[in-house]
């Protein structure tokens, strides 16, 4: 389970937001909505412990995630607004460092399978430098298939994808909430998983 | 998964990603070929001088080479994303910090070590000259490396980053350079330079316990 208790976030001389306060459990989906600078993304990096909140706790499983931290990020995947994809390296190479770098151990069978699941079974030695910022983002998401994280932090998972990247990453959500997974999420785009009522954190509000 | 594993992945993949922009390497490489050589042109071509500066010339030469480098430490990381991701793999910060200092000795030190008895040959330097001139840059560059982290990290994400590094980390090579070149000099007078030497090594061990520390503090303020 996931918790934040009373979070405020402050950037610069200027509040976000104050007295915020969430519960995530197994299969559920948390939607994260406000207009731009609402501070969606700070959540989600306090969320990850990249930001540390101005006041109030993020616990998980009920202990505070810096106390915890091995045992959070091991079972924590975080997509951000950068992909973390280096231009140099091929989409394989991408991948395969990524989560061995992350403490996964995985065959070339295994990484394989997971492009090809997200559509880039035709470039996968293509350097990522000649390939699409979708394409890029899709390398990024196929991480999740791997790392076997119970939660998922999404930011902006659906920008730059084509429609059926879309449908793809909403059914990928749908399977994960589905084994007791958790996500998080912010998007502007409106998000249709069947079967799932998604809770909504309104940060405008 | 332990440490080792960990450190190996990473500088795999380090190499991997230097050689495939040798050209980064190759800058960096001439940069130092280049400054070392104008010194003659700037003093004069006497032989007696040229002997008696050499090494402290390649020292400073290796001093400006490696800061030219740094910069490019954890930058690339920090704009792709990829730097979040490492924070956020279950590793210890200071594991991944000691393999990307140790992957950024190699692709930009050793080059400088392996090129500096050419430009010691250029100075004139004897033979026993030469080989403590390379064995104080065997202990010194990785001095460089690991301090010059610590700039790196706080500089990231910052505009003119790369003055600031130089302003921040030159001053802290002082004692590398005086012990470098100090022990050159000492294999030239018959002084001997086992003291210099030793107590670069002590450097050495005292910066790879205590920097990875301080780096991973200063990234963690850089990435917020």
């Amino acid at each position: 389970m996931l918790e934040g208790k009373d979070l405020a976030c402050v950037r610069g001389e200027r509040a976000l937001f104050s007295h915020l306060n969430f519960t995530l459990h197994g299969g559920e989906l948390l939607l994260v909505q406000g207009a731009n600078g609402s501070g969606k993304t700070s959540l989600l990096r306090m969320v990850c412990g990249l930001l540390a909140p101005e006041f109030g706790e993020i616990l998980w499983q009920g202990e505070k995630i810096a106390a915890v931290r091995e045992s959070y990020h091991a079972g924590m995947a975080y997509f951000g607004h950068a992909p973390a994809v280096k231009e140099d390296l091929s989409a394989f190479e991408n991948l395969d460092f990524s989560c061995r770098l992350a403490g996964i151990p995985v065959d070339h069978e295994e990484v394989k399978g997971a492009l090809g699941h997200l559509g880039l079974g035709h470039c996968l030695n293509l350097p990522a430098k000649s390939l699409s910022q979708g394409q890029r983002r899709r390398v990024a998401l196929s991480r999740l298939l791997l790392v076997k994280a119970r939660l998922w932090i999404l930011d902006e998972p659906l920008t730059a994808l084509d429609q059926a990247a879309l449908q793809l990453v909403q059914s990928l959500i749908g399977e994960h909430l589905r084994r007791g997974g958790m996500a998080l999420l912010t998007t502007h785009q409106p998000v249709m998983i069947p079967g799932i009522t998604p809770k909504i954190l309104d940060l405008s509000a | 998964m332990n440490a080792a594993q960990t450190v190996f992945i990473l500088l795999r993949r380090e190499l991997m990603l230097a050689m495939r922009r040798r050209g980064d390497v190759l800058t960096v490489l001439f940069f130092f070929v280049i400054v070392a050589s104008l010194f003659p042109l700037g003093v004069g071509p006497d032989p007696k001088l040229l002997r008696l500066m050499g090494g402290g010339v390649v020292w400073v030469a290796a001093l400006l080479a490696a800061m030219l480098s740094l910069g490019r430490m954890f930058a690339g990381d920090y704009a792709d994303g990829t730097l979040e991701q490492l924070v956020l793999t279950p590793t210890p910060p200071v594991v991944w910090i000691t393999g990307k200092i140790l992957a950024h000795w190699l692709v930009s030190g050793v080059p400088l070590i392996l090129m500096a008895p050419v430009l010691g040959v250029q100075f004139g330097l004897s033979g026993d000259a030469l080989a403590v001139l390379v064995f104080s840059l065997l202990l010194g560059t990785p001095v460089l490396s690991l301090i010059g982290a610590i700039g790196a990290a706080l500089t990231l994400g910052l505009r003119g980053g790369g003055v600031l590094v130089s302003l921040l980390v030159l001053p802290l090579y002082i004692p590398v350079l005086i012990f470098g070149a100090g022990a050159v000099d000492g294999a030239m007078s018959e002084l001997g330079s086992e003291a210099h030497l030793s107590l670069l090594g002590g450097i050495l061990i005292l910066a790879f316990m205590l920097t990875p520390w301080a780096v991973s503090a200063a990234l963690r303020i850089s990435i917020e």
